[in-house]
């Protein structure tokens, strides 16, 4: 495709493919939505079936979630500052907050396998019943999506480093950046209608 | 390439302090407070799409690019299968003799 | 596991099949070393990212499986023929009647659309290829490995036999403890991913790559439909991509979704699969539509009647097709209230349909109709189609739904909705764009023989159903009593699937016939067309237009050819740029169709080892940026003048 530059808009839309590209990944984040949403729908539909085993306050351990919380939303937040940074055309500064926010997910993936096996430990694992099946499938396919993203994110970090900011690594960084924003909205949702729903109600 | 110099994040930082005082928000209401289960899973349930649209606006910058009308759209038309497969499978499996008890 | 196990060994049907599928693959290998055709088969298909390419192997795979479909087809006919026959037992006419309903679905109905999609969309759009080539690549070589992989199934493993539905409990591993489920679970796994990048890919295409001029409303009705189809593909797959996750899990995991003892609930394996499995009837049955609407405007000579009506119509489909899927477990015992809202959404869906019936007819009005076999196809939907749609507004009806529930008059009602809808649409296309992809028509005159045969066996296969399912027979039963009066129903029912394979049969012949003696001197625009894939040359040249046409009005090409606009200027023409070939989708999708078929066998050492393909795929093709390439003029305006003659 050809490009076209122009003063006013970012590098990441500068040209047709790029655009086609970025507006591809929305549609994709519908289809996530639908996905997560059937996960959430199966949860809420299996999540008072414990079937004996134990049940959701039981387990949770409320400064856990929180840590994790603070963790993800904190790394959401660096996420925008590196496309920001990368908007000022700051190599670095992108090389330097993507780097803080990975390091923000590892430690939030470091906390969600801790959790895990601690519910494992209580005598919650995915085979106990409809409930746990439902909740490690819903709090798994969130944290694969993060570990997903992890490994992503550190390839573009190997383009960056090796091509500079150009039109094409600019388009993946804000594509990446679109996708874990968007698991930051899925963990909100997540923490409000799992662990807090489960601890109150 | 572009030339425009973006100053001080401040969308970015009022979106994450709002983001973190949100949760602290919702944590209080659910243990804090005496409302009703039903009037604490509204309350929370508010604060939790705020914070969506917070990340949707503030973060991911929704409305940007040449198709952000489309964007907006696409993400409406996602909520209103989300909330049909949602309350539609709540309803349907728990209501009637379907439901499990 | 032992050898005897792992082969599916003891049946003579099944024996002959694993004998004849070693030879053909024998017989294909050799021959294509005898041809020397491997580094030709490898650079210009199994490479290539040409939307037209993909769409051709898409309809040659589509056809192959209507074969594998047809046969089961057949089979059931042939064990129902007469009473207590002996032809087929039990345990296999289940998996026939199961593989018989996933291949007609997922693997012929939506690779022959996706196909014939690929091919048109972008032509009908005035662009030169998809949004996302490579994607496209990827997604056809998922579709086909998944397809293969099921098709596997019944020579090695066995196949499964729950149903195309798979209903819980009977589904888990409990009541189906082989691995012939665990290949329904996985191949359509790998199938639905390829589909959901399909539908993200043509959304992308027709919002953002129609020619200059080309707003929404003077779009083709068949860019219209796809566009539809693929949003609905976008909404609905997702939900089935978790509903097969939670059967993996079930099954090979030990996980307790769908088991009622320890608290899973097997009607929410019925909920998500018909959440998914109602739009995926529209997502077949639409771009069916759009088909339908580009033959009779192109037969009868005048624009589609009712343009905007037949839009909105088909975005009140989508909008409703997303609300109606209880309609197919009215009696799993819901509340009467759900069951109500659900009857009445479902006949609401009649409405915007019943439109795009009378626009056809409307269109057909005063026409000049010429009966093109294309044509004749869309004729014959109409009324076909009608009796489907009636006999569904009676389904509809919750509390008559008791009666005709999982009988044969259901079968014979989407029956009588997919096979004019999906099937007839498919031939009336692949007659209308046969010339775009081959440069030749198929032969009219097989073509009639093909079409009475089929749509007359058609009808004597499927009416009988009607009749018995009303008599009580339900679906899926193996045999039957001597006395309940279906015998006569049945066996004609068994003639008419037999002069329908005939019909099949005829088609194969005319393909192969006109491959060789049809004539080739057709010019551009042989059907005296409309839309703009007509405006280039046919078949179409790899970079589709050497300049990309613009649109004042519908119908943009019928425009251009009264306004006598339908030359190139040579000084309009500039270096033309097209994606390159890439090996990464082909072998993405095999390096998924080895973790599948471990993952099917639950050797999960293996499959976790071979996943390390996936991530050599994926990560290689992160590191490619590779810009494609540029046809220069010289090469573009030979191209154009082996057809324009001189250009201006």
């Amino acid at each position: 495709m050809t490009a076209h530059t122009s003063a006013n808009v970012p590098l990441e839309y500068q040209t047709n493919q790029n655009q086609m590209n970025i507006l591809g990944f929305w549609i994709f984040l519908g289809a996530e939505i639908v996905l997560f949403s059937t996960l959430f729908a199966s949860y809420f539909v299996l999540e008072h079936n414990t079937a004996g085993g134990p049940v959701g306050h039981e387990i949770f351990i409320l400064k856990d979630v929180l840590i994790e919380t603070f963790l993800l939303l904190t790394s959401s937040f660096t996420c925008g500052l590196a496309i920001h940074a990368m908007r000022n055309n700051s190599k670095n500064g992108l090389m330097f907050w993507t780097i803080i926010t990975l390091l923000f997910g590892l430690g939030f993936l470091y906390m969600e396998i801790n959790e895990f096996i601690h519910y494992i430990h209580e005598g919650a694992t995915i085979q106990t019943s409809g409930f746990t099946a439902a909740f490690f499938t819903l709090l798994g396919t969130h944290g694969a999506h993060v570990s997903f993203g992890i490994v992503w994110i550190a390839l573009l970090l190997i383009q960056l480093a090796k091509r500079g900011i150009t039109q094409v690594t600019a388009r993946k960084f804000f594509i990446a950046s679109l996708y874990w924003h968007f698991l930051d909205v899925v963990w909100i949702f997540i923490f409000t209608f799992v662990y807090l729903k489960g601890m109150v109600m | 390439m572009t030339t425009v110099k973006h100053g001080f994040p401040w969308n970015h930082l009022i979106g994450f302090v709002l983001s973190i005082l949100l949760t602290l928000f919702a944590v209080f209401i659910a243990f804090e407070t005496d409302f009703s289960k039903t009037v604490i899973m509204w309350v929370i349930g508010t604060l939790a799409i705020f914070q969506a649209l917070i990340q949707l606006f503030m973060f991911m910058h929704i409305t940007e690019g040449k198709e952000g009308m489309l964007n907006v759209i696409n993400i409406i038309y996602s909520i209103f299968l989300a909330l049909v497969i949602v309350f539609g499978s709540i309803w349907v499996l728990t209501s009637g003799h379907s439901a499990i008890h | 596991m032992s050898l005897d196990e792992f082969f599916v060994t003891g049946d003579p049907l099944i024996l002959a099949s694993q004998i004849a599928i070693g030879l053909t693959m024998i017989g294909l290998i050799a021959l294509v070393t005898y041809l020397k055709r491997w580094k030709w088969l490898w650079s210009e298909w199994f490479t290539t990212v040409d939307h037209k390419k993909i769409g051709i192997m898409y309809i040659l795979a589509g056809v192959l499986m209507f074969f594998r479909g047809g046969v089961d087809g057949l089979m059931m006919k042939a064990q129902t023929s007469r009473p207590n026959l002996e032809f087929l037992d039990a345990q296999h006419y289940d998996e026939i009647f199961t593989t018989h309903g996933v291949i007609m679905i997922l693997f012929m109905a939506m690779p022959m659309l996706i196909g014939i999609m690929n091919v048109v969309i972008p032509l009908q759009i005035g662009a030169r290829d998809v949004a996302f080539p490579k994607l496209n690549a990827l997604s056809f070589w998922l579709f086909f490995v998944a397809a293969m992989l099921f098709n596997v199934s019944f020579v090695i493993g066995g196949s499964p036999d729950a149903g195309w539905t798979s209903y819980f409990p009977l589904a888990g591993k409990e009541f189906t403890p082989g691995v012939g489920n665990n290949y329904y679970a996985i191949a359509l796994q790998i199938a639905g991913i390829g589909t959901l990048a399909t539908g993200i890919n043509f959304i992308v295409t027709i919002v953002k790559m129609r020619a200059p001029g080309m707003t929404w409303m003077k779009m083709p009705m068949f860019t219209w439909t796809s566009l539809v189809t693929s949003i609905i593909i976008v909404a609905a797959f997702p939900i089935f991509t978790v509903a097969l996750a939670y059967m993996t899990l079930d099954r090979l995991f030990g996980t307790h979704f769908f088991t009622v003892a320890a608290g899973g609930d097997p009607m929410l394996w019925l909920n998500l699969f018909w959440l998914w499995g109602h739009p995926e009837v529209y997502i077949v049955v639409l771009p069916a539509f759009g088909m339908f609407s580009e033959v009779i405007a192109t037969f009868a000579r005048k624009n589609l009647y009712g343009y905007k009506s037949m839009v909105f119509s088909v975005v009140g489909i989508a909008f409703l097709s997303m609300l109606v899927w209880v309609h197919h477990f009215y009696t799993m015992g819901n509340s009467a209230s759900v069951n109500t809202v659900f009857s009445l959404t479902t006949m609401m869906i009649a409405i915007p349909t019943g439109v795009k019936i009378f626009n056809w007819l409307f269109t057909l009005r005063k026409g000049r109709i010429e009966f093109s076999n294309a044509m004749l196809w869309s004729l014959a939907f109409i009324p076909c189609f009608t009796i489907g749609g009636v006999t569904g507004v009676m389904l509809a009806m919750a509390a008559a739904d008791y009666q005709y529930h999982n009988t044969m008059f259901l079968v014979a009602h989407f029956h009588y909705v997919l096979i004019p809808g999906v099937v007839f649409a498919v031939f009336a296309g692949l007659y209308y764009w046969w010339p775009k992809m081959f440069g030749f028509k198929l032969s009219e005159k097989i073509g009639k023989w093909h079409f009475w045969l089929f749509v007359i066996g058609f009808n004597l296969t499927f009416m009988p159903m009607f009749f018995v399912g009303l008599d009580g027979m339900s679906r899926r039963m193996y045999t039957y009593s001597e006395g309940l009066g279906w015998e006569g129903w049945l066996g004609f029912s068994a003639v008419g699937s037999i002069v329908m394979a005939a019909g099949f049969a005829a088609l194969c012949y005319n393909i192969y016939w006109s491959f060789r003696y049809a004539p080739r001197d057709i010019g551009n625009d042989p059907w005296n067309a409309r839309t703009l894939e007509w405006a280039t040359a046919t078949p179409a040249p790899h970079y589709n237009f050497a300049k990309i046409p613009e649109v004042t009005r519908l119908d943009p090409y019928w425009d251009m050819k009264k306004k006598g606009e339908t030359g190139l200027k040579k000084s309009d023409l500039k270096p033309v740029h097209m994606p390159s070939n890439s090996w990464t989708p082909i072998f993405l999708g095999v390096a998924f169709g080895v973790v599948g078929f471990f993952l099917v066998f639950e050797w999960f050492t293996l499959a976790i080892i071979s996943s390390i393909g996936i991530i050599i795929g994926l990560v290689a093709n992160s590191f490619d940026y590779d810009e494609g390439y540029h046809i220069p003029v010289e090469e573009l305006e030979e191209e154009e003048r082996a057809w324009r003659g001189d250009l201006k």
